[in-house]
């Protein structure tokens, strides 16, 4: 898993069966000193998470499918698994 | 996913049986404020995403998986068409 901030969400109405009713957070990966560290992308909330949030994102398929249990969800990979109370280094 | 912004179709008639009746679009990736980030990729669509549409796409495996009944070998896919974004102030 990576770490990431929650910066964003998006509104999507038309889209693929395996998305429908599923929240679509943007974030944005961050080092473990918070420091933003590569692209942001968007993943599946599977974990209420909110804007300003600390998460950490599983980028796995198998994976992805055993969280989000539906016969449709074939199509996500990318899925908030949590959500970071503290980093201790 | 990837937000990204459609800038195009791509036609193709020799290709792999599996691709048969698949629909190619040219895809720029975006970051979160819609900045071009990296180089147009091609990515199958189902969703009748149109030119300019601004989608996002899944990549590697779960792209294939938009075609319920064939393994499709596709490695991006657009999965759907945003309607709205909304960022944070940082």
């Amino acid at each position: 898993m990576i770490l990431a901030k929650v910066i964003g969400n998006v509104v999507s109405t038309i889209k693929e069966k395996g998305y429908e009713s599923k929240k679509i957070l943007i974030v944005q990966p961050v080092d473990y000193n918070g420091k933003n560290n590569g692209k942001s992308f968007l993943a599946i909330d599977a974990v209420q998470a909110g804007v300003g949030d600390t998460v950490l994102i599983l980028e796995e398929g198998g994976s992805a499918r055993d969280i989000i249990n539906e016969p449709e969800s074939m199509t996500i990979k990318c899925v908030i698994a949590g959500i970071v109370d503290s980093v201790n280094v | 996913m990837k937000l990204g912004k459609i800038i195009g179709r791509v036609v193709c008639n020799q290709k792999i049986a599996e691709f048969d009746g698949a629909k190619f679009l040219l895809v720029q990736p975006l970051d979160e404020n819609l900045n071009n980030t990296g180089d147009p990729i091609v990515a199958t669509d189902k969703i009748q995403a149109g030119t300019n549409e601004i989608v996002y796409y899944e990549t590697s495996k779960e792209a294939g998986r938009i075609y319920e009944t064939t393994m499709n070998p596709s490695d991006a896919s657009v999965m759907g068409i945003v309607d709205d974004i909304n960022l944070s102030n940082k």
